[in-house]
């Protein structure tokens, strides 16, 4: 039955940026393979000239006037506060390109 | 009656006619949290000093007549919600030192009337959960029974109402999360509208289903507590504009010849509990008695409700989950580059459920199956969305349990994904459908706990829903 192999859960994995250990791949691959099972039940119903709902208030064009709001300096000091790593007030992040 | 235990009128009332300040409640749900939250675990954290400094505001406030409905009331927030300069977990490790600068509209709206903010509660992390066992700061446990579960993802909320805490609570429900603790542990619980009440602030689980609201200990309560938070939000463009009614004034209104539907796929769901189907249909017959019309209804796509929720929400949820990295805020792992930096950081500061949910998500809008899991739901979703708007043309309102089963024990559905997930049956259709609904706490089963009655409405008609609400409220005492 199981339709997610592990190989599967790894690549799924990858493209989520989560480590998973191997007990953790072997779990997930059972979970999510009885969880996709389960949901095939949509198959049954019939959904020819049915439109998607993709959000359920009806509101259409939603705008506001286009003006910069300046933060509060006390607001920006706190943001920087939370950096995990930083220089100056500057987010430090790791080498982003490969050398 | 201790002070912690008023409701927000009755404190309301003692606070006008000056019989005790709001000092003197605050202090009385921060000795009841000492006593009890060692045993629950309703808070993660509990703001004592700002609590007092707060209540201080408030009494000044009282003391000069600026009076407003929530003026001095002492209250809780789910951990999900930004609340300023105020630590906010979402319950998950990723976000163990995170501090927002801001409030979140609905708390500030809030804060505004001088209620005082007694700390963050507990939840399943980021909201995924119907048992609250998903926290990464352990479970909550039932006030009713402390071997049992509060329910989730809000659990910490309604335990923390329930065990009179705190007078009311405020937290988010995207497919049962008030509502579903609100019944496990006897209090009320509103999920309004999708685009009555901002979401600006909350951490944001799936977008299309997201809403916030009141857990309080009476309906009339509810009502007060929405009328405040409701109303549109040029921060949240889902928000609409459409008038927030006087919903207390509403609760009075006669409830006789309102047509009451049954939806007969709620009583026929394989494992639901025989006594809590006694319950229920003994409540219909009182709401009868109260001269409401009751007729038999049919929503025929409710069993794919469970399985169009799996989809959306995890996919939406996979997506909005990706800000959680690392990088500009919360905790990073040590790793050597960025993208161990990524990997490592949501591997540790993830619960296992979390995961769960990122991998269906992912795996369900990834390349060749999008069209076969979210497209299909979106288009099921319409469905169950045609289901209820067929249904209210016949009936002004619905009345269902809340849960198949009452609250059960810690651990027991732990292992059993599935059946974890077939916990939020009752809950999960009318949240895909964004209409609004409340669970009101209506007896308690032989064992002692408590059973709730969920009452459905039309969209935007929360006013009527808790015009139902108060009438049995009003039957029961």
């Amino acid at each position: 039955m199981s339709k997610l192999t592990v190989e599967e859960i790894e690549m799924v994995a990858d493209l989520a940026r989560l480590e998973l250990s191997d007990s953790e791949k072997e779990m997930y691959s059972k979970q999510l393979s009885v969880i996709f099972d389960y949901v095939d039940m949509l198959d049954e119903v019939n959904t020819v000239d049915i439109v998607e709902t993709c959000q359920v208030t009806g509101l259409e064009d939603v705008f506001r006037d286009d003006v910069v709001e300046v933060s509060d300096s006390e607001v920006v000091k706190k943001l920087i506060a939370q950096f995990p790593d930083k220089v100056d007030n500057l987010l430090k992040v790791k080498q982003v390109f490969d050398n | 009656m201790l002070l912690n235990e008023l409701t927000i009128t009755q404190a309301r009332e003692g606070l006008d006619k000056k019989k005790f300040s709001a000092m003197d409640i605050t202090k009385a749900c921060l000795h009841r949290i000492k006593e009890r939250n060692e045993k629950i675990n309703a808070f993660i954290t509990v703001f004592e000093e700002t609590a007092l400094h707060e209540a201080q505001i408030a009494d000044d406030m009282i003391a000069r007549g600026e009076i407003y409905d929530l003026t001095g009331i002492p209250f809780s927030v789910k951990d999900a919600i930004c609340t300023k300069d105020s630590r906010s977990t979402g319950a998950g490790k990723i976000l163990d030192d995170y501090v927002p600068p801001y409030d979140a509209t609905v708390i500030k709206k809030i804060r505004k009337q001088g209620a005082i903010l007694l700390g963050k509660t507990n939840c399943d992390a980021f909201g995924h959960g119907a048992s609250n066992e998903n926290s990464m700061y352990g479970p909550v446990r039932n006030p009713h029974d402390l071997e049992r579960v509060s329910g989730g993802s809000s659990g910490g909320s309604a335990a923390s109402v329930a065990d009179n805490m705190c007078v009311f609570s405020i937290a988010e429900d995207t497919g049962g999360s008030i509502r579903q603790p609100a019944s496990f542990c006897g209090v009320v619980g509103l999920r309004p509208s999708y685009g009555r009440n901002s979401r600006y602030g909350i951490m944001p689980m799936a977008s299309s289903l997201d809403t916030v609201g009141p857990i309080t200990k009476t309906v009339a309560d509810l009502a007060v507590v929405q009328r405040i938070i409701a109303g549109h939000d040029i921060k949240d463009s889902t928000t609409v504009t459409n008038n927030v009614p006087e919903y207390s004034q509403l609760l009075h209104k006669s409830i006789e010849g309102l047509k009451i539907g049954v939806p007969k796929e709620y009583f026929e769901i394989d494992g639901m509990d025989s006594e809590i189907k006694t319950i229920i249909k003994n409540k219909i017959k009182n709401i009868e008695s109260l001269g409401c019309e009751i007729v038999s209804v049919s929503l025929p796509h409710t069993k794919y409700a469970i399985p169009v929720y799996y989809l959306i929400v995890p996919s939406e949820d996979s997506s909005n989950l990706g800000r959680l990295d690392g990088i500009r805020y919360g905790v990073q792992a040590e790793a050597q580059n960025l993208h161990d930096i990524y990997t490592k950081s949501r591997a540790q500061g993830f619960p296992e459920e979390v995961k769960r949910r990122i991998m269906i998500g992912t795996y369900a809008l990834s390349s060749g199956y999008y069209d076969a899991y979210y497209r299909k739901a979106q288009k099921v979703r319409t469905l169950i969305c045609q289901d209820f708007e067929r249904v209210f043309e016949q009936v002004d309102l619905l009345v269902t349990p809340t849960n198949p089963s009452p609250a059960f024990k810690l651990g027991e559905k732990k292992d059993d994904v599935l059946s974890m997930y077939l916990a939020d049956v009752f809950v999960s259709p009318s949240a895909i459908a964004g209409v609004p609904s409340m669970s009101i706490p209506v007896e308690k089963t032989k064992k002692g706990l408590p059973v709730g009655l969920h009452i459905i409405g039309p969209r935007l008609f929360e006013g009527r829903v808790m015009q139902l609400g108060y009438a049995i409220e009003k039957f029961n005492n």
